[in-house]
C-alpha cells in the first residue's frame, strides 16, 4: 500500500453522473445532447446489448440449461450480471429484518433484464396524504411530470392503448400484440369478477420508431436484453447515443466512494476506486448527478461526510436512508384443466404478459388504503432448467385424461403425462403499493463493517406493516376467484397470515424507492421538487431515490421522465449560472 | 437497420453475437455472413471472465464413479425410455447434464450419491448384485417400490426420495435438448411475427378477439 496515491483526472466536467442504468443514462442522454460535457461513471463493466446478449440461444448452449448461478440470478442467458450476492460487497439487516438487494453490475444496470412494464404514476399517486392521511404527498403533481412522460414515451417507446382510466393515464402508445391464448381466458375470468384485464403496457417496439433499433421479433427473451435494441436498456437506447455525441467519457469498473465537497459545502466530484487495479482516483465536475440506484445513492450520500454536512450529504434533515419501501408482491399458480393436451404453435410473443389488469378497486371500501395491479404468465415456454420439476405434485391435483393417475412413476406414461400437461399452467403475482415508513430505512453498518474496497458498507432495517400484509391477503382471494372463475386447479402451496399471504422479502421485487426523498420543507426531506439538494444545490439525484411513494405502478417509466425533467434543469441553470 | 436486415442477421446470429453489430453498420449481406464465424471460449463476449474461471474449473472435475454414472444411465433411461415420439434420456446425453449440475449445484450431491448407495443395498439385500447387475424385472421391481411417493412403504422414504430428485433432473436434462424441444412441440425461440392465436385455436375454444382488439393490436400480413 506504500505506493498508494489518489490521482486527480485532469478534465473538468460540466457534471459527473454516477450510474448508468435508467435515471443516470437518461441524465447523460440529455445533458450531453445539450452540450455539456460529461463523466459518466459506472461500478460495473461495458454492456451493449448487440455484443453481449444472450438472446436466441438455447438451453443446451448452456451446462446448466439456463439455470441460475450467483453470477446470473436470473438464470444462465440473462441481462443481469451479478445481483443479489457480489464478492467482497456485503450488507447486513437488523436483527428479525429482511431486506433482499438486487445490484447488477454493468453498463445500463438492473435495464438490461427488467420487465419493461412501463406504466405512468397517476394523479392520485402523486397525492396520498392528501386522500386518506398516510404517508405524504410529492411536492410535484401529474401536471409536472405528464409532458415528460410524453417524451420518452416518443423517445423509447412502448405498446399499449389508451383505456382513459382516471389512475392510470393514457400515453403515446405503439400497438400492443395479441393476447395469447391463456392470455384470453384471464380477460374472460375478470369480466366475471369485475377485474379489468387489458393491454399491457411495455417499452419493447412492436414497430420500428428509428433506424438506430430495430423492431421486436418476439422471441419473448427482453430479459436476456435485445440485440437490435427492440426495446428499451439504457445501455443501447441511452448510453450508447449519449456516448455518440462526443461528449461523454463512459468510466466503466468505477466503485463511486464518496461525494467530495468544496469549503462552501458544495459538491466539487467523486471519488472513485478503480476495481480492476484498485487504483484511487478523483473526478471533478460542476454538478454531481447520482443515480448508483436507490439505495446505492443513500450510502453513498450518508459516506461523504464533512464539517459542512456532518450527517452526511443532503442529509441536515436526517431522513436520507428512510423511507425505503419496494413495491408488495405475493403470486399463485394454477394448471387450467381446458388449456391441457394443447395444440402447439410459435406463442412465445413478446417478452412478459400482452395483458396485465390496472388496481380497480376503492381502498375506502377497503382494509389495506393501497392498491396493486396483476401481472400474469403462462404458455408454452422454453423448457429451461427446472422444467416439468415436481410434476408428481400436479399429478396428484390434477385429472390426466379423465383419470386420476399415481402420483409419480417413470417411462413412457411419464412422458405422455409432461407432454399432456405442457403450456396449461397460469401464474398471476400481484405488484402493490406500500405505505413509505420513517421506521423503515437503511443506513450505515453501525458495527462499522466495510467492502473489499473500504468503503462503509449497508445495514437495512425494514418490515412489512400491516398494510401490506392485509394488501397480500386480498391478492390472494383475487388469484383464487380469478382462477375460479376459470376452472383452474391451483397448485402453488397455500399462503395464510403465517406466511405474511406469501408476501415477498421486501427488496425482493427490485422496485426499491424512497432513501433521498424530494419535499418543499428542507427539515423533511432531502431535496427539493427538482431532485435538487437542499442543502447543496449542485447535487443531484435522478434513480429512484427521490421518489416520495411510488404507486402500484413499476417505477422506471417515472425514474425517465424524473430524470429527463431534473437533466433539463440541470441545463437550464447551467446555463444561467444558479449553479 | 431495417427490419428485413435485422430479422436476416439474427438468423445467422444464433452462433455469432458479433453479426448483429456488423448487420448493423453495412447493408452488406455477404459482410454479415463473414462475421457469423463462432467466436472462440475466451473471446466470448457474452460471457464475464468470472463466468469462464468457473465453467473451467467445473468442467475440470467428476464428480461420480464410473460405477455411479452406469447405475445413474440405467435410471434416467427407466424414467425416459425411447418411444413412438422421442428418444430415451440416453439420446438426450441426460448423464452428461447431470454429472455437470451436481458440479454446478452441489446440494445434488450427496442425495444423489447417498441414494445410489441406498439403491445398491436394496439391490444387494434383494438379489445379492448391485443395481446396474440386475436384470430389466429385477431392476423394475425395485424402481416400483419409490417411483410412488403416495403409495410407498414408509420403510423406502429414503429411495423415493432420491428417485423424485432423479425424475426431477432427467425430465429437465431431456426437456432442455433438441430431442428434447422436438417431443414437446416447442417451436418458438426463433425470429417471427406475433399475429395472435392461430384461427383454427380460437374456433376450437369458440374464442375470438374483439372489435377493439383486432383494431389496436399489431397485425402482419
Amino acid at each position: 500500500m506504500g505506493d498508494l496515491q489518489i490521482k486527480k483526472l485532469p478534465k473538468q466536467y460540466d457534471a459527473v453522473i454516477v450510474g448508468s442504468g435508467a435515471g443516470g443514462g437518461m441524465a447523460a442522454y440529455v445533458l450531453a445532447h445539450a452540450g455539456l460535457s460529461v463523466a459518466l461513471l459506472e461500478a460495473g463493466p461495458h454492456f451493449d446489448p448487440a455484443i453481449h446478449s444472450l438472446q436466441l440461444k438455447n438451453p443446451w448452449e448452456s451446462p446448466r440449461r439456463g439455470a441460475s448461478t450467483p453470477l446470473r440470478p436470473f438464470g444462465d442467458f440473462d441481462g443481469a450480471w451479478h445481483g443479489w450476492e457480489i464478492e467482497g460487497e456485503p450488507y447486513t439487516k437488523a436483527e428479525g429484518t429482511h431486506w433482499d438487494w438486487f445490484r447488477p453490475r454493468m453498463v445500463g444496470g438492473r435495464t438490461n433484464h427488467w420487465g419493461r412494464i412501463s406504466l405512468r404514476f397517476g394523479p392520485k399517486d402523486f397525492k396520498r396524504r392528501s386522500q386518506d392521511g398516510l404517508g405524504d404527498d410529492w411536492p410535484i403533481g401529474y401536471e409536472d411530470v405528464a409532458p415528460y412522460y410524453d417524451k420518452i414515451d416518443r423517445l423509447i417507446g412502448v405498446f399499449g392503448t389508451n383505456e382513459g382510466l382516471p389512475n392510470d393515464p393514457d400515453g403515446i402508445f405503439l400497438p400492443p400484440p395479441r393476447p395469447r391464448l391463456h392470455e384470453l381466458f384471464i380477460k374472460k375470468a375478470g369480466a366475471v369478477s369485475g377485474v379489468p384485464v387489458i393491454p399491457s403496457r411495455l417499452s419493447i417496439l412492436t414497430k420500428q420508431i428509428n433506424k438506430e433499433r430495430g423492431a421486436c421479433f418476439f422471441c419473448s427473451q427482453c430479459g436476456r436484453s435485445c440485440k437490435v435494441y427492440g426495446d428499451f436498456s439504457s445501455s443501447s437506447v441511452l448510453v450508447k447515443p449519449a456516448v455518440a455525441t462526443g461528449n461523454v467519457d463512459l468510466i466503466t469498473n468505477a466503485m463511486a466512494r464518496e461525494v467530495l465537497t468544496d469549503k462552501e459545502g458544495l459538491a466539487k466530484g467523486i471519488s472513485y476506486v478503480d476495481k480492476t487495479n484498485l487504483q484511487e482516483y478523483e473526478v471533478h465536475g460542476r454538478v454531481v448527478v447520482l443515480a448508483a440506484s436507490t439505495c446505492e445513492t443513500a450510502r453513498l450520500l450518508l459516506n461523504s461526510k464533512s464539517s459542512r454536512h456532518p450527517y452526511g450529504l443532503v442529509n441536515s434533515s436526517e431522513v436520507v436512508g428512510k423511507y425505503l419501501h419496494d413495491s408488495t408482491g405475493a403470486s399463485m399458480s394454477a394448471i387450467v384443466p381446458t388449456l391441457l393436451d394443447r395444440k402447439r404453435y410459435n406463442e412465445d410473443g413478446v417478452g412478459g404478459a400482452h395483458v396485465y389488469s390496472p388496481w380497480w378497486l376503492d381502498n375506502k371500501k377497503l382494509d389495506f388504503p393501497r392498491g396493486y395491479h396483476i401481472e400474469y404468465g403462462g404458455g408454452m415456454g422454453m423448457p429451461m432448467y427446472g422444467f416439468s420439476w415436481g410434476i408428481e405434485h400436479l399429478q396428484e391435483k390434477v385429472l390426466i385424461r379423465g383419470v386420476q393417475k399415481e402420483p409419480g412413476g417413470y417411462g413412457k406414461g411419464l412422458k405422455e403425462d409432461i407432454r399432456y400437461l405442457y403450456g396449461a399452467r397460469i401464474g398471476m403475482a400481484g405488484r402493490g403499493e406500500a405505505v413509505p415508513r420513517a421506521d423503515n430505512f437503511c443506513r450505515i453498518d453501525p458495527d462499522g463493517t466495510v467492502d473489499k474496497y473500504g468503503i462503509p458498507i449497508l445495514q437495512f432495517n425494514v418490515k412489512h406493516s400491516d398494510y401490506e400484509i392485509k394488501q397480500a391477503k386480498h391478492m390472494n382471494e383475487t388469484f383464487k376467484e380469478l382462477f375460479h372463475n376459470m376452472g383452474a386447479i391451483v397448485t402453488s402451496s397455500d399462503n395464510s397470515e403465517k406466511n405474511l399471504w406469501g408476501l415477498n422479502n421486501p427488496g425482493n421485487v427490485i422496485h426499491e424507492a424512497g432513501t433521498v426523498r424530494m419535499g418543499n420543507n428542507p427539515k423533511t426531506s432531502a431535496l427539493n421538487k427538482w431532485a435538487q439538494g437542499h442543502d447543496c444545490k449542485n447535487l443531484f439525484c435522478v434513480d429512484g431515490s427521490p421518489f416520495v411513494s411510488q404507486g402500484d405502478k413499476n417505477i422506471t417509466w417515472t425514474i425517465l421522465a424524473l430524470s429527463m425533467r431534473t437533466s433539463e434543469y440541470i441545463v437550464d441553470q447551467l446555463k444561467k449560472r444558479n449553479i | 437497420m431495417d427490419r428485413r436486415s435485422s430479422l436476416k442477421a439474427l438468423l445467422v446470429g444464433t452462433v455469432s453475437t458479433g453479426v448483429i453489430v456488423e448487420a448493423c453498420q453495412s447493408k452488406d449481406k455477404d459482410q454479415a455472413a463473414t462475421a457469423a464465424s463462432q467466436p472462440k471460449t475466451e473471446d466470448d463476449p457474452t460471457r464475464m471472465p468470472e463466468e469462464k474461471e468457473k465453467l473451467q474449473e467445473l468442467q475440470a472435475k467428476d464428480f461420480f464413479t464410473a460405477e455411479e454414472k452406469a447405475t445413474l444411465t440405467i435410471l434416467a433411461d427407466i424414467i425416459i425410455p425411447r418411444d413412438d415420439t422421442s428418444g430415451s434420456a440416453s439420446d438426450g446425453r441426460v448423464i452428461d447434464f447431470i454429472s455437470f449440475i451436481v458440479q454446478d449445484k452441489p446440494e445434488h450431491q450427496t442425495p444423489l450419491r447417498g441414494g445410489l448407495r441406498w439403491l445398491d443395498l436394496r439391490a444387494l439385500n434383494t438379489y445379492e448384485k448391485p443395481f446396474r447387475d440386475l436384470t430389466s424385472q429385477q431392476q423394475l421391481a425395485i424402481v416400483d417400490t419409490i417411483a410412488y411417493p403416495k403409495k410407498a412403504k414408509p420403510e423406502d422414504l429414503q429411495g423415493v426420495h432420491f428417485f423424485t430428485l432423479m425424475r426431477n433432473l432427467t425430465i429437465t436434462g431431456f426437456y432442455t435438448t433438441d430431442i428434447g424441444f422436438k417431443d414437446i412441440g416447442y417451436v418458438g425461440n426463433r425470429p417471427n411475427q406475433w399475429n395472435g392465436v392461430p384461427p383454427e385455436v380460437l374456433k376450437q375454444y369458440n374464442l375470438a378477439y374483439t372489435e377493439k382488439e383486432l383494431k389496436e393490436c399489431i397485425s402482419f400480413t
